[in-house]
């Protein structure tokens, strides 16, 4: 409670929770914020690439399509995407963390060195190996983007594991018996959360930056799925008249990784004192 | 001698590392998909094709044979031929590999030269506009699509105010290759007008990918430079009477920037990454474009070869980051 | 009898300095009143948090941001250190005529850097060599100041000195440290050496020596020292005269032999009374250090004296002076045989 105090003392938390707590409003309402929701899948060749204004708050792409109700609905796959496969990362990377921090032996260091591995390549890259061999479709994206980027919590949990593991605390819950499980789950993970927290705030604008790279390489969900990064492909080419067409796009993936980016800074402040702002090693990819 | 050892360390770790790769690529590549022949012919192809392909390429062959060769074949340089337009991979991505590593390097210094005197004048004002304004920019530095930030500055600088090319490396042919860097090139035959062209070109997809390396470094010179602002050797040092812009420029900066150098390695990392899609986007000839052309023709082996190249160039840096940030703080020699 | 004004090399007048912080203002120095006379050794002696190192920044002109220094006076040599101009402090005094030595000589280093660049680039803005203003470093004046340096580096017994000026601070001894920091203060010839606890790091039998050997360079070459500390055992060893503060307000100054035999200080009388000895076991002073914030009013030292009265209570005692050279602010000061 203290912390959730302090976090919305912090003007740039405050300014990331609106952002994204708007995000998700979006995505849940879409149906009804939306003033054509049936632009999802229709099209009105008449009234295609026009401008701003009018009925078309921000304009129409090259089938016609309100670029509104379709960012609406782009809104609720960019949540889908970052949070699923954010949170299978978080599922794969941080038990395996723990076992590596817990236990300093052979397979700690296997166990490192596979998340080294998959670090060697820059995340997006591996990310195209996978979803291209899978192809084009949303469930694909989660899972390249789940199979990449697990390291990143390993390496976190397990940097954290290795640096609580021979508190008193720890030792102590050794000591009366616990069983490895037991410690790792109700002691060592717990003094951990909150830079698992932090990271995986800020991961989850790093997924949607990959995301919609994916899309926008043709990597995405196929059309006419409304997804952001697939939009702004799209209107390549048809710049630099329908600009409205580009940019909307790509105001909306500024504005949710910046509302996701804002709150872990305000987390990390919050929760954690001792790690001041830009300080930590942020190891998430673009 | 502990750098060597280091070094020496660091180098023994490469060939499992580099294994390790090629295993998870070809994981990828031939152990996900049901039928890899299937997804290599393309969906078109008649059942007769796949058949001549799975055979061609060993694909019925058992799989820890196939991996063995794909090992034995890329150790000695072999990465097999494009399946779109039958040449040798590794002989593409090798010609394509200087622009790639000229954008890169202009972005990087761009950053290096911007980021850094940021960073200490933000941490020097703390809490002053400048240091407002310099964070507002590296949040919304991080959080955007390169892609669309290249679109954007495009679409700006190009095509509406039709200040520097819309696309492309140079208009016509390069220089006669030297080491395949136009700039470079140009210098060393004394063709400036080249040289110009190759900059006006440059400045778009540098300027893009610079942006978010700006604002990684930005940070971590700012945070480096308040940790060590309070450090008793400044104190000493101020009140020994040592000129202040000597402290700070020299003595600080060093010491803050060994933490912005932790990130070289991986600001490099996203750069070649950023790449991908701004060189897609300003259709500029490096492997980038290699990579998303391959996408595009569904061109399955050229993607897996960009993988493994990739993951090779971002290793090599790495090392080479451990190797400065060694020499830098003796404390680790 | 006092002495003649140009004995004094340093005359502190009334100086105060608070600093802002989150609970308040804390007033962390009270009016302090201070002589150095010319090549002697004063002892600044305290409890830790009374604002020795403070004092130190003040008359350095080193203050952090969040402080804030007035007063009537801090006159050196003729100049006063309060009014003038920051580039000429920067410049010609700090580092010139005066010179620090730091509390810690483990931190005071820059790690990334070694030794020898943090001597030379030391001499390169504050050799005796150079002129006024002079930003170059030209090649005859290096050469100088390189003899210089090791002559005055044999001189503080470190050995192998070509080879320690490439080592890194991490690489020598905490002592070598410190003897390096006293070369590095006494390098630029300067007329004052404030050296703030200069051994409280370091363990008792290289405290010894260091002391020593501060002493003999300084006396060798007539420079005065203010040397801060809250052992009263290292200002017998070296000191020529102690002042001793509390809480920010100093309170009394005397020749080192009438301050260890005849104080005239309640508070100085306690100090003595609890250094431990062959039949007292360690006895503290009852009751705690002052909150700066709100600092108790009149005498600082009136919660805690057994001599305490009214008057403590309401005013700040005037000074006194009990015996020639011991002035004491005290409203009741003990008798001085
Ligand atoms: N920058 C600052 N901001 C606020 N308060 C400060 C600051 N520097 C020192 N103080 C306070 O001023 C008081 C005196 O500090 P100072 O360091 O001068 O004491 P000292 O006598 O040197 O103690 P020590 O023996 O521990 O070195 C302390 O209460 C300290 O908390
Ligand atoms: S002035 Fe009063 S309180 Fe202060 S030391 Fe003297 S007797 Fe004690
Ligand atoms: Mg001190």
């Amino acid at each position: 409670m203290n912390g959730f105090r302090r976090l919305l003392r912090d003007r740039s938390a405050r300014l990331g929770l609106i952002v994204i707590a708007g995000l998700v409003f979006c995505a849940v309402f879409a149906g009804v914020l939306a003033p054509f929701p049936e632009d999802v899948n229709t099209y009105h060749l008449p009234r295609r690439l026009l401008g701003p204004g009018g009925i078309n708050f921000l304009g129409t792409d090259r089938m016609g399509a309100d670029i509104f109700s379709r960012l609406l609905f782009g809104a609720r796959l960019t949540i889908l995407t970052a949070v699923v496969a954010t949170t299978f990362a978080v599922l794969i990377g941080v038990p395996i963390g723990l076992i590596a921090g817990y236990y300093n032996n052979r397979l700690s260091d296997l166990l490192m060195r596979v998340s080294d591995v998959f670090l060697a390549v820059p995340q997006i890259v591996l990310a195209i190996a996978i979803a291209q061999t899978l192809g084009p479709a949303i469930h694909n994206v989660i899972l390249a983007l789940s199979i990449t980027y697990w390291p990143f919590w390993a390496r976190l949990v397990y940097a954290e594991t290795r640096s609580v593991r021979n508190e008193v605390f720890v030792e102590a819950a050794v000591a009366i018996g616990a069983s490895p499980l037991r410690v790792m789950a109700l002691h060592i993970l717990p003094s951990i959360a909150s830079s698992v927290i932090v990271r995986t705030t800020i991961g989850l604008g790093g997924t949607i930056l990959v995301a919609a790279a994916l899309g926008f390489l043709g990597l995405g969900p196929p059309p006419p799925t409304p997804e952001w990064g697939r939009m702004i492909a799209e209107s390549r080419e048809f710049l630099p008249q329908a600009w409205w067409y580009a940019a909307a796009p790509g105001v909306a993936i500024l504005l949710v990784v910046m509302g996701f980016n804002l709150l872990g800074d305000g987390l990390r402040d919050a929760l954690d004192p001792r790690l001041s702002r830009g300080t930590d090693d942020r190891t998430d990819g673009r | 001698m502990r750098l060597l050892a280091m070094v020496a360390r660091r180098c023994l770790w490469m060939p499992p590392t580099l294994f390790g790769l090629l295993l998870i690529v070809f994981t990828v590549s031939h152990v996900i998909p049901s039928d890899p022949a299937r997804v290599m012919a393309g969906e078109n192809a008649s059942a007769s094709q796949v058949a001549a392909i799975r055979h061609q390429y060993g694909l019925d062959l058992p799989l820890p044979v196939q991996f063995l060769r794909y090992v034995k074949d890329v150790a000695t340089g072999d990465m097999g031929k494009s399946l779109f337009t039958q040449r040798p991979v590794a002989e593409d991505l090798l010609a394509r590999l200087p622009a790639t590593m000229e954008l890169a390097l202009f972005a990087m210094s761009l950053a290096i030269a911007i980021g850094v005197p940021l960073g200490v004048v933000a941490a020097l004002r703390r809490n002053s506009w400048l240091d407002h304004l310099v964070r507002v920019v590296t949040v919304a530095g991080l959080a955007m699509a390169a892609f669309w930030l290249a679109i954007l500055l495009q679409l700006l600088f190009s095509m509406w105010m039709g200040l520097t090319p819309v696309r492309g490396r140079i208009n016509g042919w390069g220089p006669d290759p030297i080491t395949g860097f136009f700039t470079l090139d140009a210098v060393l035959l004394g063709d400036w007008e080249t040289l110009g062209q190759a900059l006006r070109h440059l400045i778009l997809p540098t300027l893009t990918l610079a942006l978010p390396a700006v604002a990684t470094i930005v940070r971590f010179t700012r945070a480096g430079m308040i940790n060590v602002m309070s450090s008793n050797f400044v104190f000493y040092q101020t009140a020994m009477g040592i000129p202040r812009r000597r402290i700070v420029w020299k003595y600080l900066l060093r010491a803050a920037l060994i933490g912005t150098l932790t990130q070289i390695g991986l600001i490099f990392g996203n750069l070649i990454a950023g790449a991908v899609v701004v060189e897609t986007v300003f259709d500029w000839p490096g492997l980038g474009t290699f990579a998303v052309n391959s996408i595009l023709h569904s061109d399955y082996n050229a993607v897996m070869s960009f993988t493994v190249f990739t993951g090779v160039i971002f290793i090599l840096t790495n090392l080479m980051v451990d190797i400065a940030q060694t020499m830098l703080d003796p404390r680790g020699r | 009898m006092i002495a003649p004004m140009d004995a004094d090399l340093l005359s502190i007048r009334d100086v105060s300095v608070s600093f802002t912080t989150e609970s308040g203002t804390a007033h962390v120095l009270d009016e302090i009143s201070l002589t150095l006379r010319r090549g002697e050794i004063m002892g600044l002696v305290g409890e830790s948090g009374c604002g020795k190192t403070t004092l130190a920044r003040t008359i350095l002109g080193a203050l952090p941001p969040n402080a804030r220094a007035r007063g009537t006076a801090i006159t050196f040599d003729g100049r006063d250190l309060l009014t003038i101009d920051p580039r000429e402090a920067a410049d010609q005094i700090r580092g010139r005529a005066i010179t620090f030595v730091p509390q810690d000589p483990f931190s005071a280093f820059n790690p990334l850097f070694t030794i020898g660049d943090q001597i030379f680039e030391l001499l390169r803005w504050k050799s005796p060599d150079r002129e006024a203003g002079e930003r170059g470093y030209p090649r005859t004046r290096r050469r100088a100041d390189h003899e210089r340096a090791l002559a005055l580096l044999r001189r503080v017994q470190l050995p192998d000195i070509e080879r320690l000026l490439r080592k890194y601070p991490h690489e020598v001894s905490g002592g070598q440290r410190q003897r390096l920091m006293i070369a590095m203060a006494l390098l630029p010839e300067p007329r004052l050496v404030i050296a703030d606890e200069p051994t409280t790091a370091l363990d008792v039998t290289i405290q010894a020596q260091i002391l020593r050997l501060l002493r003999e360079l300084a006396v060798e070459r007539g420079v005065s020292v203010l040397l801060t500390t809250h052992d009263l055992g290292v200002a017998w060893e070296i000191c020529d005269r102690v002042t001793v503060m509390y809480a920010g307000q100093a309170l009394e100054t005397a020749p080192i032999e009438a301050f260890f035999r005849a104080p005239a200080l309640p508070y100085t009388r306690l100090l003595l009374d609890s250094l431990p000895s062959g039949e007292n076991p360690l006895r503290g002073i009852a009751g705690d250090v002052p909150n700066l914030v709100n600092p108790p009013p009149g005498c600082r030292f009136h919660p805690r004296c057994p001599e305490v009265s009214d008057v403590c209570r309401a005013s700040r005692p005037p000074t006194s002076e009990p015996a020639p050279d011991h002035l004491v602010r005290c409203h009741h000061p003990l008798a001085v045989p």
